[in-house]
């Protein structure tokens, strides 16, 4: 917790947030990939499977709580003097549904992280972006001892749409995270010079 | 209802800090959401959780996400406390660059050479 107020964690008062949201499995590097970009230290907000309007009803569902609550990581960066991007990294089980949706709400757009072992897991997520219209990169996690294939190999695996872009990372490495962000706001700008603006 | 030994020692329903408001006021909240206090603002009469935000927010912006989880409060609490303060007039509320703005090439292009340049 980074509660102290001398810890130089305070924004200036005129930016403005820009939202990305990391999606994937479990254990598929989320919060590592949002780690290794932050200039913050990753924290972590609680949300609840019930919306806002249903809080009342507090105890519900408790019994199992497993099902009940999820924790979106997140992680900040400061990118002009007037731009602060914030990093949401979510599970994209469909049980979360209504929780991503309000995250997605206002995103520009979205990583989906792959582990080569298991490739389908990750539909999950890219079938939640494409139903919210946001854009989105595939990026690999090369996990060491992880299963290589072909570009087209993966392509086909993961049923991917020919302009979506697929990227290998590292997780772990903040100049790979960055380069796999920097692929996500290409991919937006090709996007927006496509398809006119509303 | 009766607990059936789940319910832990400092467990409060999520709307007794949010002073028995169950939603927020408006939609636009989000967790990405800029927060800026207005210093000029009492904070007399604010409630204990309202009194912890605001005291929070006071040295500088800071995001919903950073709030709550810096006091310890779920992201839908923390919405519905701000969503209140924003209302009167305590905080400033600065949403995320909308969906719409998608197609602001100048907000992409800059954010791309932000990117290129860290």
């Amino acid at each position: 917790m980074h509660s102290n107020s001398s810890d130089g964690h305070y924004l200036d008062a005129g930016v403005t947030p820009v939202k990305l949201v990391v999606m994937g499995p479990f254990a598929v590097g989320k919060t590592t990939f949002v780690g290794a970009v932050s200039e913050i230290k990753p924290a972590s907000t609680e949300e609840r499977l019930t919306q806002a309007g249903e809080l009342v009803d507090d105890l519900r569902g408790l019994e199992d709580k497993d099902t009940t609550t999820v924790a979106h990581d997140f992680g900040r960066l400061t990118l002009t003097e007037d731009i602060v991007l914030y990093l949401f990294g979510t599970p994209g089980q469909p049980r979360f549904a209504a929780m991503i949706e309000d995250l997605m709400y206002g995103a520009l757009g979205g990583v989906v992280l792959v582990d080569t072992r298991r490739v389908a897991e990750s539909w999950d997520a890219m079938e939640r972006l494409e139903e919210a219209g946001l854009a989105y990169v595939l990026a690999v996690n090369e996990f060491p001892n992880s299963p290589k294939y072909t570009e087209a190999e993966l392509r086909t695996a993961l049923d991917l749409d020919p302009w979506t872009p697929l990227v290998m990372c590292d997780v772990r490495k903040r100049e790979s995270a960055k380069a796999v962000l920097i692929a996500l706001v290409s991919h937006l700008l090709s996007r927006s010079s496509l398809e006119p603006a509303s | 209802m009766t607990p059936r030994g789940r319910r832990r020692t400092g467990m409060v329903r999520p709307y007794t800090p949010a002073e028995g408001h169950a939603a927020p006021t408006r939609r636009s909240l989000d967790l990405a959401t800029i927060l800026i206090a207005d210093r000029d603002m009492p904070l007399h009469g604010l409630s204990p959780h309202a009194y912890r935000v605001m005291e929070h927010c006071l040295p500088g912006a800071l995001s919903v996400a950073e709030v709550s989880a810096d006091l310890q409060l779920p992201g839908a609490v923390t919405k519905v406390l701000a969503a209140h303060l924003v209302d009167s007039g305590h905080l400033i509320a600065r949403n995320p660059a909308p969906a719409a703005q998608k197609h602001d090439r100048a907000l992409l292009e800059r954010i791309l050479n932000a990117l290129q340049q860290l």
